[in-house]
């Protein structure tokens, strides 16, 4: 579904500040994949998303989805195959349009934009019986404008409106990071349901190394900007915390450094 | 007294358009374009020569938008294309069609006594309404279509919008171009009510913009899409009632009012900050003495 080969890259490259990101980076998943990504700060967690995603081009490497290469595609061109959550709340609603607005938006995804009305009562319908599987109650909502929401309510929409037209890859970067532990579980909850729904491939960023080891089928461990670690299936059912981190401080020859690290809830 | 009120609400609505303009980039784009100070007298001077020259006056009117369409189509260029920031794309594209204004005029101002214009038969307080009321009715509508909405977005968050799959530098180039398509229209209508075209008609014309979009949203609200430019074309006619009332006063010159325009633009803009700072100081307050309380319960509270 998703091939990286040979992907790297160098930010500020020749100067003082050069920045390794990403070195060499190989990565495939199947269809129906859902696999965690831990890392230190700096890893290049973040950049290989963005690459993905299309908001960072790589100096080397390609990337393919489903058989399509999109490495050089610009991001609203490839964006019809790739659903992603920010790990700001602000970052992935229209603050001033209304949730029914944002929805139709979505809702637009890799269709051509034209001139038909953005929002009827089929849709409308549509949209209140998607959110109102968020079961937040968003779906009494439909007028009210996304900035006035609260970010665990933005987050969960966010998620809704991503994952909406079924995207080949859903990339999910610490989309929880940001809320306090029970919206975050709450968001994590609905992630797992909707991306076993919709059997999404599922690329997630977390801290939150409890959650790494209990989500998804597939751990792999980032650091220095390469993959260091690739743990499938049933190896991935007998992890513990100590286990992670203990190969992480063998591989990589240092302790896991995370300002942001949570070793379990 | 009264003919200078009759006098306001008709340049009001002749100017509606052209704060409608300003409305799209400033406040739906949230981009500051410039190239309204240029597009307006490209307007003027478009239909002016036209008129002058036996066209029909509707003809040399719609190519007036054109002719707006087109600048507002080269800034959006300059900006995403040459990646050159948005206020000084808008200032290099008013720059160049100053010379461009010369050049379709050929002169600095073209007269147009006695030729044949859109409210030769029809005076500009009847027709104007409804020309006013169709084209807000119309963008109201294009703004709930899949294009408006992503247009919208490019304005509010266009990390997300992009990530919907909308091209943005398309998303931005249209608006700008919609929004000096209507500037110049403005601009065409002016001069044929006035019945000159002048080279310099257009200065100031951002601020103007600017003020009634303010005064317009101050007054009457801006809910969503429908009130905002209802509230454009209404802070349009109160500016040119407060002008007008201004112009009453002996002391003041004709030349004041663009200090009271920019005085009145400097207020209304500044005001809505302030409050904001004060109000968010006021929530700050309660909040951190709601905190302390209910640390002393020593609760906490859970859900979304
Ligand atoms: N736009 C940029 N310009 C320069 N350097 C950058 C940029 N983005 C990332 N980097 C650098 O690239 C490296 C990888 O950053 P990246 O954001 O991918 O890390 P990450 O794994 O997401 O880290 P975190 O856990 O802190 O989010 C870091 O050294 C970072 O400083
Ligand atoms: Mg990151």
């Amino acid at each position: 579904m998703l091939q990286i080969s040979h992907l790297s890259k160098l930010f500020h490259p020749g100067s003082v500040d050069e920045k390794i990101a990403l070195v060499n980076v190989n990565l495939q998943l199947k269809p129906g994949d859902f696999v965690t990504v831990i890392g230190s700060n700096g890893a290049g967690k973040s950049t290989l998303m963005n690459m993905i995603s299309g908001t960072l081009r790589p100096d080397s490497g390609t990337i393919h989805i489903g058989g399509n290469e999109i490495t050089n595609l610009s991001e609203h061109r490839r964006s019809r195959w790739i659903g992603r959550v920010f790990q700001d709340p602000m970052a992935g609603t229209a603050p001033h349009m209304t949730i029914e607005e944002n929805l139709a938006m979505a809702y637009s995804r890799g269709k051509s934009r034209g001139l038909s009305i953005g929002i009827n009562a089929r849709r409308r319908e549509l949209f209140q019986e998607q959110l109102g599987k968020l079961g937040i109650g968003l779906e009494e909502r439909l007028r009210a404008k996304v900035g006035t929401l609260s970010g665990g309510e933005r987050q969960a929409l966010s998620l809704l409106m991503a994952t909406f037209t079924k995207p080949q890859i859903l990339l999910l970067d610490e989309h929880t990071a940001a809320l306090d532990p029970a919206r975050a579980e709450l968001v994590t909850q609905l992630t797992q349901r909707i991306v076993s729904e919709l059997k999404l491939t599922t690329l997630m960023v977390t801290h939150n190394m409890e959650q790494a080891i209990r989500l998804g089928n597939r751990l792999i461990m980032m650091d220095g900007g390469r993959i260091i670690l690739d743990i499938r299936e049933q190896d991935k059912q007998h992890l513990s915390i100590a286990g992670l981190l203990g190969e992480f401080e063998q591989i990589s020859g240092h302790k896991l450094s995370d300002d942001r690290v949570v070793l379990g809830t | 007294m009264m003919n200078s009120l009759l006098g306001a609400l008709e340049s009001g609505m002749l100017y509606a358009l052209m704060a409608l303009g300003v409305y799209i980039t400033f406040r739906i784009l949230d981009f500051p374009d410039l190239t309204v100070d240029g597009s307006f007298t490209t307007g003027g001077a478009i239909a002016a020569v036209m008129i002058t020259s036996g066209a029909p006056a509707w003809v040399s009117t719609l190519c007036a938008f054109a002719g707006g369409l087109l600048a507002g189509t080269l800034t959006g260029l300059i900006h995403t294309k040459g990646r050159i920031n948005g206020l000084l794309s808008g200032i290099l594209m008013m720059i160049a069609l100053y010379s461009i204004n010369m050049r379709i005029m050929g002169k600095p101002n073209v007269a147009l006594i006695g030729e044949k214009t859109i409210f030769s038969s029809v005076s500009p307080l009847l027709l104007m309404p409804f020309v006013v009321l169709a084209i807000k009715l119309l963008l109201d509508l294009f703004f709930r279509t899949e294009l408006g909405m992503a247009l919208r977005a490019t304005g509010d968050n266009q990390r997300m919008i992009r990530s919907f799959g909308a091209n943005t530098d398309y998303t931005i180039i249209l608006g700008l171009s919609l929004s000096n398509g209507l500037v110049a229209l403005s601009g065409a209508l002016i001069a044929q009510q006035s019945q000159f075209a002048d080279i310099s008609s257009g200065i100031g014309m951002i601020v103007i913009g600017l003020a009634s979009v303010i005064i317009g949203e101050a007054i009457f609200g801006a809910r969503n899409v429908f009130f905002a430019t209802l509230a454009v074309v209404l802070g349009s006619i109160v500016y040119r009632l407060v002008v007008a009332l201004a112009l009453r006063i002996e002391w003041l010159e004709q030349t004041d009012l663009k200090l009271i325009t920019a005085v009145i633009v400097i207020v209304a803009l500044v005001l809505p900050t302030m409050r904001r700072s004060w109000k968010q100081k006021a929530v700050a307050r309660r909040r951190s003495l709601e905190i302390g309380s209910e640390a002393e319960r020593n609760s906490v509270g859970g859900g979304l």
